[in-house]
């Protein structure tokens, strides 16, 4: 293709002048950038109101957007079923026969629990979810494992809140505006969630590594108790989750722990729930700084 | 009697007498596009990897090779800065990245003025693979080896939509310019 002749400033001083300028504001729009960002990674939250104003414009399109793709994926999912429907027919009924046995011996044991519970005077109650949402959209172009979640401060979230799907923990939110709020998710790299394997008291963190994965991280190192197919669900520590609930499944062991998968996939779920923080003072007491601890 | 043929009365942009381009038309598509194409990756869930191709720096791209000096030096910023909103970066990534790839496209054109369209893509490319690459530095992640074998497929499956985005762009050039007020 031939050069634009039009675009050749030539001998015109205005011309000249005009390409000059735009040099300069292209610099200077480069370097206002590359301040801006020095601020926000010094920073994090330090343009969130903005950024919280604009998720608030475009939340109803991504409400739009997560129905539709909610409702395309259960017809895709329908379609499936339809594979080998018979042979599959005949497995989910010995399975739900088998399902009835465990909920019969589960129900004994929560009988028991709870009569165990009385004993010990414990007062144990279940907790009521602050608020329930649609994922509205993620940050699915950078390499941060943002969510965003159709409800905000209007509804009573909070930061910190942990948000869980019926399967298990999704993520924790991070900034909230108006009428929605960003949501940093289990597999970004910058999260970590303290865990422990469901059937003991093997205590890890449970690391994001950026690709979808989760490195469990034990706590006490020796020997690796680990064992592949071995599911974690939060500890409780830190005070943010609550305990019980499911995070991973290991899917590799390596010399310090492991890698694992998500349990809770938030892309597969419709409706996730926010729920207040389980022991805010612990999370109090953990943010106050060691100096002004010893004043008081 | 002489008849002319129908359509020596109208050429690509539409019928010849009669009618003009809208400026209005002219000056927002291009903008208008830019800033859709910023939103849409907002709209994808996308929970274990990148999966979406940065599509406002694709029509961006599109827009600067395509019609040189339709879209300012400095067009960077403010777009930029839309960007930002949405794309989970921190803010001031795209607002600096957008502005640098201004320059360097001005100043390839500078020293290579003839230019095909393998050129293009070349150049696009390398802009798509470098901004991809410095924005995940930048991102405030602590950056691992896994990190980047998860980017590998956002930066092939955007190198590779670049010429789609291209003739998607020369539609969009072809409407903005297609006269649709009438005069009279």
């Amino acid at each position: 293709m031939a050069p634009n002749s039009s675009r050749r400033s030539g001998h015109s001083k205005r011309a000249q002048y005009s390409v000059f300028t735009g040099y300069l504001l292209a610099g200077l729009g480069a370097l206002a950038g590359a301040g801006l960002l020095a601020i926000s990674l010094w920073q994090p939250s330090a343009f969130s109101d903005l950024r919280g104003a604009a998720t608030d414009v475009a939340e109803p399109a991504g409400e739009a957007s997560a129905s539709v793709r909610t409702g395309s994926d259960g017809v895709w999912e329908s379609i499936k079923a339809y594979y080998r429907a018979g042979s599959k027919n005949a497995a989910l009924q010995e399975e739900v026969q088998i399902a009835r046995i465990r909920l019969a011996e589960a129900e004994a044991v929560e009988q028991e629990n709870a009569r165990l519970k009385a004993l010990l005077d414990l007062a144990e109650t279940d907790t009521e979810p602050v608020a329930s949402a649609r994922l509205v959209g993620s940050s699915a172009s950078s390499s941060r494992r943002f969510a965003y979640l159709g409800a905000g401060r209007d509804d009573g979230v909070e930061i910190g809140m942990p948000v869980r799907s019926p399967r298990g923990v999704v993520g924790r939110v991070l900034e909230v505006s108006r009428n929605s709020s960003r949501i940093l998710l289990l597999t970004d790299s910058e999260s970590v969630l303290p865990v422990r394997r469901a059937s003991d008291e093997t205590v890890a963190f449970a690391e994001g590594r950026g690709d979808g994965l989760l490195r469990i991280r034990l706590i006490n190192l020796g020997l690796n108790p680990l064992e592949v197919g071995d599911v974690f669900v939060t500890s409780g520590a830190g005070g943010y989750y609550r305990p019980g609930v499911a995070v991973a499944i290991l899917n590799e062991i390596t010399p310090d722990g492991g890698i694992a998968r998500l349990i809770a996939d938030p892309s597969g779920t419709d409706f996730v729930s926010v729920e207040p923080i389980w022991q805010p003072e612990a999370v109090e007491s953990s943010e106050t700084p060691v100096e002004l601890e010893l004043e008081e | 009697m002489e008849r002319y043929s129908p359509s020596a009365r109208s050429d690509r942009y539409g019928n010849r007498i009669n009618r003009t381009q809208s400026p209005l038309r002219a000056s927002i598509v291009p903008y208008a596009s830019i800033l859709i194409g910023s939103l849409l990756p907002f709209l994808v869930l996308a929970d274990v990897m990148p999966i979406a191709p940065p599509l406002g720096f694709l029509i961006l791209l599109g827009w600067r090779i395509m019609r040189p000096g339709l879209l300012p030096l400095w067009v960077g910023v403010p777009l930029g800065a839309f960007d930002d909103l949405f794309s989970g970066q921190p803010f001031g990534s795209a607002i600096m990245l957008w502005s640098l790839t201004m320059i360097a496209l001005e100043t390839i054109e500078t020293r290579f003025p003839w230019r095909g369209f393998w050129q293009d893509w070349f150049s696009a490319g390398l802009a798509i693979i470098l901004y991809l690459l410095v924005a995940m530095l930048v991102s405030g992640a602590s950056i691992t080896i896994h990190q980047f074998v998860a980017a590998v497929p956002q930066i092939l499956l955007s190198v590779l939509l670049y010429p789609i985005i291209a003739r998607m762009v020369a539609w969009l050039d072809r409407f903005r310019l297609s006269r649709s007020r009438r005069i009279g």
